[in-house]
């Protein structure tokens, strides 16, 4: 059905709108991105908070950390916790999928809006109520939940195991609230991306980012249920006493294992497809080229999609599983570094023969290939089973996965901010800073995690807050590894203050933005307006071509919009 | 090369250590590849006055080559990695060579307690030796484990073993170890399990024969001697 809006393009000059309808309960689906993501931003800043704080703890033990105070183990359980929960599910998935998503689809597919503004207001108010339960949380009695995002019962399931009756609640109660407001969101952009296509666009002319973000809520989509189901028997095993999960009565822990990683693994995939998404603007924009095989990125994502349903035991190899079973889950995850690694070649190919700029954007995006590929590489010393009895919780996964995560949630996200904010604001933020805010964020979280791959394969394990009880841990070398990564937390930190300090003053002041399109790229929402209307367009483009024709020869111009007849 | 950051004790470290080896050059040789193709790419290629970019839509034969052949290289080396991987996890997690000596772990928050057959070498007896964080074995003796937990999940990590393997109330996980080299080594508790996490550790003694009977000897319940 993709027809026209072109007849109702008037509907956008109806009445003024009040400061109170159109910020606070706005129908825009641009202004619901934009409270995504700031609230996304401001989770973000606290979970960096929380893990400086752990951090010190770690690297000086018992030290007064300034803005915080003593650390004690039950605090420190509950900060690791808290900081893995919020940056998963409150700062990644809101900002790559509900923030971009929201404001990308419609402008990038040629709509006025969502198909469903209404539904879509209520996931983030939704989403905001999840937020004020999760910091409701550290504030009850006995604080913060402390059992680790992935949140294992026993321990989980029980006060007297756990000791914080209330925190582990309220954890739990936020979780599903958030993803509730996820289901939300992700049915608008299904629909939304299959039914409000401008005229003209056909499959293969979406934009890849697109493509990936409702690639992504599906994958959400089909693999929350049995998380939230899982998550329904935690909460009655904690508040009224149930046995799911208890052995004693019948349950079984590992029960809730299976469910939370036939989600957790697919959700790693729900973040990083809107990351790859968002550089492949980039790095086509950038370079001035035509996506290298574009269909081949999209088959790579579905076969992505598809095996990532079948690999979540890989987590749970030494957890008690029938030791054949782990056979299988070694095969399928190796398997999967197949597509993974050709989309990684594909996005590398489209550089050959480009005109590359270096924009503070195109380095993110580039910045995020080259770790995001060491994040890849060492996943596959955790596949394979017989190593992962060595690596299984140590330091390596940890550093493993943030060499995914950060790529993914930070480093492509400042690629997408500094390539839309002209288009978000009506302004540029200053490249020279954001050079300085790139190489600083890169040494820093280089710095951070090349050294706990180290500690890691000594063997310093997880969620820990005080190596020095551990003989064989305690000694210097490794205690001064650990010094550097928390020098480099702070270091990482102290950079963003000059992104903070770019961004918010370079959307009021930054030197205006005076065409649609600065960067000279093909895809739709550079023909509206910037900042764009509410309802976007004033005419409702059309499409004719697909979204990568750069540098076509024959041309006087080395872009070509989609929306251009000739 | 792991042995570097820890020693390697037990009979099967070595298969381990190996296999991360095979892992670490393989996945090692592919990282390099990336890096250096994706940096030189962006050397050779950067913006100069006047050169325009060049039109290429990966769709042609020709071009899809560069992508399929590294496609069906890394597809040789996952299943060289998954060949190994098994067999290296079938010899430690799957076959149980037959004992020489059965022992239980009972992990509990925060503490560790190990019950060791004593003299007789039958679990159940009298004469059964119950310790807390602190395990004694035989060097080249081989144990089966008997790992249970009392309350939450707990995980008995020994990483000069390689040997690692969560516990679970309300089950009895087997499993085996052959140690190799005489010493003391850590303990950790590798899962969370509550507050005391951070300080639920053991120490495991492995001793030469005679200083095992030794042990032995001097630590049997007084009642098991006085029949
Ligand atoms: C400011 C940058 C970051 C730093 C310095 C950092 C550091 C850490 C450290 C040291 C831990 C382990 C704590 C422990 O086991 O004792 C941890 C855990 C974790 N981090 Fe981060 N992290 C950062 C950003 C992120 C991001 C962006 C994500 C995801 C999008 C993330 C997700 C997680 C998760 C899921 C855990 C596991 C929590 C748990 O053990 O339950 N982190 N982080
Ligand atoms: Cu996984
Ligand atoms: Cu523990």
């Amino acid at each position: 059905m993709a027809t026209t809006h072109a007849e109702h393009h008037d509907h956008h000059d109806h009445h003024e709108m009040s400061f109170w309808e159109k910020y606070i309960f706005p129908l825009d689906h641009k202004v619901i991105g934009m409270q995504y993501l700031f609230t996304g931003i401001l989770m973000g800043v606290l979970g960096a908070f929380f893990s400086y704080v752990f951090r010190m703890q770690n690297a000086f033990p018992g030290i007064e950390v300034p803005l915080f105070g003593l650390v004690t183990s039950a605090q420190y359980n509950s900060l690791i916790t808290n900081h893995g929960t919020i940056m998963i599910f409150w700062f990644a998935m809101p900002i790559l999928v509900a923030a971009f998503g929201n404001y990308l689809i419609p402008l990038m597919i040629g709509a006025d809006d969502m198909v469903f503004p209404k539904i879509n207001r209520l996931s983030y108010q939704i989403f905001l109520l999840s937020v004020v339960v999760l910091i409701g949380s550290f504030f009850v009695h006995n604080g913060g939940f402390g059992g680790a995002w992935t949140a294992y019962p026993p321990l989980s399931a029980k006060a007297e195991y756990n000791l914080t009756p209330w925190g582990s609640i309220l954890w739990l109660v936020a979780v599903v609230l958030e993803f509730v407001a996820f289901l939300l969101g992700g049915i608008n952009f299904i629909t939304t991306l299959m039914n409000s296509r401008a005229k003209g666009m056909k499959m293969m002319d979406i934009p890849i980012v697109c493509w990936m973000i409702v690639l992504a809520s599906i994958l959400f989509m089909a693999s929350a249920g049995p998380l939230i189901a899982g998550a329904a028997m935690l909460l009655f095993d904690q508040t009224i006493g149930t046995g799911f999960f208890d052995p004693a009565r019948g349950g079984d822990p590992i029960l809730w294992q299976h469910l939370f990683w036939f989600f957790g693994h697919p959700e790693v995939y729900v973040v990083f497809l809107p990351a790859m998404g968002i550089v492949a603007e980039v790095i086509t924009t950038f370079s001035r080229k035509k996506l290298f095989a574009y269909k081949v990125v999209l088959f790579t994502t579905f076969a992505t999609g598809i095996l990532s349903f079948f690999v979540w035991a890989h987590h749970q190899f030494i957890a008690g599983i029938d030791p054949r079973l782990a056979n299988i889950f070694t095969v399928t995850t190796l398997l999967i570094s197949i597509p993974i690694a050709e989309m990684l070649f594909v996005y590398i190919a489209t550089l050959w023969g480009g005109s590359i700029e270096l924009t503070s954007a195109m380095l993110f995006a580039l910045g995020f290939l080259a770790t995001f590929l060491v994040g890849g590489v060492t996943g596959i010393f955790l596949g394979a089973s017989g190593a992962d009895i060595y690596f299984h919780d140590t330091y390596f996964v940890l550093a493993h996965f943030h060499y995914t995560f950060v790529p993914i949630a930070v480093i492509a996200v400042f690629a997408g901010l500094y390539y839309w904010f002209p288009k978000m604001f009506g302004r540029f933020m200053d490249e020279t800073l954001g050079k300085i805010h790139f190489w600083g964020t890169m040494v820093g979280f280089n710095g951070i995690f090349m050294p706990l791959f180290f500690t890691g394969a000594a063997g310093d394990h997880r969620r820990i807050f005080d190596f020095s009880n551990f003989p064989e841990l305690a000694v210097s070398s490794l205690q001064h590894l650990r010094m550097v990564a928390t020098i480099s937390v702070i270091i990482t930190i102290l950079f963003q203050f000059v992104f903070f300090w770019n961004f918010i003053y370079s959307m009021f002041r930054g030197r205006k933005c005076t065409e649609n399109n600065p960067w000279k790229a093909n895809t739709l929402e550079w023909v509206a307006a910037c900042p764009p209307p509410h309802g976007n367009f004033l005419v409702m483009p059309e499409v004719y071509r697909g979204p990568y024709e750069y540098s076509v020869p024959g041309r006087e111009l080395d872009y070509w919009p989609q929306n251009e007849k000739v | 090369m792991i042995e570097l950051l820890r020693q390697s004790g037990s009979s099967f470290a070595g298969d381990i250590n190996n296999l991360i080896l095979l892992v670490t050059v393989l996945a090692g040789f592919w990282l390099i590849v990336a890096e250096v193709v994706l940096f030189w790419l962006v050397w050779k290629f950067r913006k100069k006055p006047g050169v325009k970019a060049q039109y290429v839509t990966g769709e042609r034969k020709e071009e899809m080559k560069w992508i399929h052949w590294p496609h069906n290289i890394i597809l040789v080396c996952d299943v060289f990695i998954i060949f190994f991987a098994i067999k290296v996890w079938h010899h430690v997690k799957q076959e149980l060579p037959p004992a020489q000596s059965t022992i239980r772990i009972i992990g509990q928050q925060w503490a560790w307690r190990f019950i060791m057959p004593g003299a007789d070498n039958v679990l159940g007896t009298k004469d059964d030796i119950e310790t807390v964080d602190e395990l004694h074995v035989k060097v080249d003796t081989t144990y089966h484990y008997k790992l249970e937990s009392v309350d939450v999940l707990h995980d008995f990590s020994v990483p000069q073993f390689r040997l690692k393997q969560d516990a679970i109330p309300g089950r009895i996980m087997t499993g085996w170890f052959k140690p190799t080299k005489v010493g003391h080594f850590d303990i950790q508790c590798a899962e969370i399990c509550g507050i005391g996490h951070g300080i639920m550790m053991g120490k495991l003694f492995v001793d030469s024969a005679e200083e095992y009977d030794k042990w032995i000897a001097s630590h049997t319940p007084a009642e098991a001697t006085s029949h």
